[in-house]
């Protein structure tokens, strides 16, 4: 059986969950979820990663989550307005909700978290909040966030349900936020209280049975087992250990191994919202690649249809541009695209007055994958290889997390650099960051390349501010083309994460973030 | 009392040594690219400037290196191992936290490599050439040249997947909340397959020991004297020829106990135990120097403390070594 019917099997398992959806929902019972990674922190109003989400993300709420459709919809916020010039908005909250400590959760704390986490500290949300003044609490219930300049109602929903967790003001206003003993000990509103953190081993969080959605959660309890091997993590699902394993944590040859036992569902189904591309970063310190056709030669020296086919699976296609197909708002279609072609890429070179020397080398360039995820490592071959067809020598070299960050985007010492970029729900908040100029050195995932561009950095200030959707999406078309005709980086490759469940687990992946989500509604079978 | 000044001879001649591990740890870490902040961005999948800077001021990366190093240098001599970035809290809990795993898997993996190394030995030199001895070598040779990985690995795949016998990995079972006498079995239930991983490779080492120490005895005068004043012969093999035998298995436990703190590493991976190994990895990769440097030391002692143990040992074993 080839990869190709493996996963239509798949799909039409899926065909049969409303028939699932029938079932009357059993409550009690324990969720064991595969945690790859240990954390520093598990609060997710100050930091932002699937990491944390996928533990904080139960315990803590934000004001919105993302619906079945992807819609923002009400969590700890009601509703919500913005004034005509875009520089207040107002939320109404949930009356009646308490902290797990027994407090009563208002406005206070939204004001609170708001200015002193998401706008001092929190990743992505101090650049999100940037312009943000204050938050005025006329009564316990309502929070208006005051802007100094237009905030778009749109960019500012699809970020919260990531960028907008609320954590509680009494327990964080005495001392430092940073060593805050709740920062491991997380204190929120959500399905399940925490318990206990081992490290190394396992986080537990119990039933808050006092939680604001009556009746909910159907889960005695969440664990979450440690487990940094991949082998040993798909063994664990294997022998039902671990009933879910978020975020592509596993080895994409056990992805094909598990599709086909029908125990188990692997799927990107949840994960819409976190959808990731692959890069090629340029360094434009290097003469060589700072010449417009030396990069696009190299885009064009990829088989990327082949290296997807081979080596990735079903679970990614050939992207476009920095923003991903997912995002349905501002994803672009006919924007300038480098398909494969070697006659192409050797005419470029040519032209660049690179001729072929001794053995068919033209020149030689280094390349840093980055240490996460087993395709960055697997494209760094392929690309190793795909550019000797073409006369130019690559040398791999690999770090680990720290010494490749430090040494892209502080030290600027490489040539080509690869890795992802992670889209986060609106190209303000994840993506436009890579292409603008100004970056202060040693900000990772920015544009470090030695690229500045003033034509795009207006297109992307306009965007930030721009209140009309149709507008904002045409300025959005406008940057991508930019983008893809300077190339300063390319992204070839659109990867959604993949999620493997044991299909005990009901009223799973029903919304677009839902390995990050409550998890309120889930519930297992026997 | 000779003990106590032979115990502090020791840990005197062993300072220096200390010292010099502490010291070269730190400046080899420093020549890594990167520090404790770029891994927590890495972690958190991005962050501006302004957050570097301000979390580079929090764990005191700001300071040069000679002063980051006399810091924990004076620290060390107050004996405070310093606070821990990855963890938020103080070294010395993070490790004690970590110690029971890996003394129960060291302890546990070097009894049994031990005692069933010390057993096949003994049954192979006693049938020397013949068929037991030759299925024992092999047998001995195959689990000396299996990566531990690989074994780990195919034992959860027979024993805890297909024949769900055993479980795939971890330190007890977290969602039962077992507690007292249960919970200890419990966790011993857990090790039974660490403790095997690790063990194979070295009772493949005693094994061969053993065969070749218990031959060169057996090939002494004094058996021979033994034989013709009529002793039988298990008698013979207990009480004269294993204990000559056993001193050089006896250096041996000295000389593993650092390579087994090494080899755990990957044992604690495959069964996600929660150990030294484990966690002394996580330190490098999140550069956490005081984590590390704390583990360095721990560890050290802990070898310290075996080969004291060692010497000990010998003098029980041979009277002429104590005199």
């Amino acid at each position: 059986m080839n990869r190709r019917e493996t996963f239509l099997l798949v799909g039409s398992s899926l065909v049969s969950v409303p028939a699932i959806a029938q079932e009357t929902p059993r409550r009690g019972g324990v969720m064991t979820v595969h945690f790859s990674t240990e954390q520093r922190i598990l609060n997710p109003s100050l930091q932002a990663s699937t990491g944390v989400y996928i533990v904080g993300g139960k315990i803590q709420e934000a004001l919105v989550d993302l619906d079945a459709a992807g819609n923002p919809t009400p969590v700890l916020a009601e509703s919500w307005e913005s004034s005509a010039d875009g520089k207040s908005i107002t939320f109404k909250l949930r009356a009646g909700v308490t902290w797990h400590d027994g407090k009563p959760f208002t406005s206070a704390d939204v004001a609170f978290t708001a200015m002193e986490m998401w706008k001092k500290i929190l990743n992505y949300g101090t650049a999100l909040q940037l312009f943000l003044t204050a938050v005025d609490t006329p009564d316990p219930l309502t929070a208006i966030f005051r802007y100094e300049r237009p905030m778009p109602l749109g960019l500012l929903l699809r970020a919260l349900p990531d960028l907008g967790y609320i954590s509680p003001k009494h327990i964080y206003e005495t001392g430092d936020i940073r060593q805050n003993p709740a920062n491991t000990a997380p204190i929120g509103t959500g399905p399940f209280k925490f318990v206990q953190y081992e490290r190394g081993q396992f986080i537990i969080a119990d039933r808050n049975t006092n939680y604001w959605r009556p009746n909910l959660p159907y889960l005695d309890r969440v664990v979450w087992r440690v487990v940094g091997d991949r082998a040993a993590a798909a063994a664990q699902m294997e022998a039902g250990q671990i009933l879910f394993s978020p975020y592509s944590a596993l080895a994409i040859s056990d992805f094909q191994r598990l599709a086909r036992d029908p125990r188990f569902e692997v799927t990107t189904r949840g994960n819409e919202g976190n959808a990731r591309t692959n890069t090629l970063e340029f360094n434009f310190r290097n003469p060589i690649l700072a010449d417009i056709r030396v990069r696009k030669a190299l885009a064009h020296a990829l088989n990327i249809p082949f290296f997807i086919e081979n080596f990735l699976g079903s679970f990614a296609k050939p992207g476009t541009g920095p923003i991903p197909s997912v995002s349905t708002d501002y994803y672009p279609a006919g924007m300038p695209q480098y398909p494969f072609d070697v006659a192409a890429a050797n005419r470029l070179l040519d032209e660049a007055g690179h001729r072929r020397g001794a053995g068919g080398v033209r020149f030689s360039l280094r390349l840093h994958p980055a240490p996460w995820g087993e395709d960055i490592s697997l494209f760094a071959t392929f690309m190793q290889q795909s550019f000797a067809q073409i006369g130019v020598r690559i040398e791999i070299v690999r770090l680990d997390a720290a010494g490749w960050l430090r040494t892209i985007y502080n030290d600027h010492n490489f040539d080509l650099a690869s890795g992802w970029h992670q889209y986060r729900s609106d190209p303000a908040v994840s993506t436009t960051v890579w292409y603008r100029s100004g970056s202060p050195v040693g900000a990772p995932w920015t544009n470090q390349w030695g690229w500045n561009d003033p034509t795009i950095d207006q297109i992307i200030d306009n965007a930030a501010t721009e209140l009309d959707v149709p507008r904002r999406r045409a300025l959005y078309a406008d940057f991508v083309r930019r983008a893809q005709t300077e190339l300063p980086l390319w992204m070839p490759i659109e990867q959604i994460f993949v999620s493997v469940f044991n299909k005990r687990l009901r009223n799973v992946a029903n919304n677009p973030r839902w390995a990050s989500s409550s998890w309120h509604d889930t519930w297992l079978a026997n | 009392m000779r003990i106590v000044s032979l115990a502090a001879k020791r840990l005197a001649a062993s300072l220096p040594t200390l010292l010099l591990i502490l010291v070269g740890i730190f400046c080899l870490l420093q020549f890594a690219p990167g520090d404790t902040v770029d891994a927590m961005l890495a972690q958190m999948g991005g962050g501006d400037a302004a957050i570097a800077a301000d979390l580079r001021r929090f764990y005191g990366l700001d300071l040069s290196v000679a002063e980051q190093l006399t810091r924990y240098l004076w620290r060390l001599v107050r004996l405070d191992l310093g606070f821990s970035a990855i963890y938020g809290k103080p070294v010395a809990t993070v490790i004690l936290e970590r110690l029971p795993a890996t003394l129960s898997l060291m302890g546990a993996s070097l009894s049994f490599a031990f005692a069933a190394g010390m057993a096949l030995g003994v049954i192979a030199a006693r049938r020397v050439n013949r068929w037991p001895d030759t299925l024992i070598s092999t047998l001995g040779l195959i689990f000396y040249a299996t990566p531990s990985f690989w074994f780990g690995l195919m034992a959860i795949v027979l024993f805890s997947v297909h024949l769900q016998w055993l479980p795939a990995g971890g330190f007890g079972d977290v969602a039962m909340g077992y507690t007292g006498a249960r919970r200890v079995l419990d966790i011993a239930w857990h090790l039974v397959l660490p403790t095997l991983t690790l063990g194979l490779i070295f009772l493949a080492i005693y094994l061969r020991i053993m065969r070749a120490s218990m031959l060169e005895v057996l090939s002494l005068d004094f058996v021979r004297t033994a034989r013709a004043k009529g002793l039988r012969e298990t008698r013979l093999i207990t009480r004269h020829v294993l204990r000559n035998a056993l001193l050089p298995m006896v250096t041996l436990i000295g000389l593993q106990a650092g390579t087994m703190l090494g080899g755990a590493v990957v044992v604690e991976s495959v069964f996600s135990l929660p150990g030294l190994g484990r966690l002394a990895y996580e330190s490098v990769v999140q550069r956490d120097l005081n984590t590390l440097l704390g583990i360095v030391f721990v560890s050290a002692l802990l070898v310290i403390a075996v080969n004291f143990l060692v010497d000990m040992l010998y003098a029980r074993l041979d009277p002429r070594i104590g005199a």
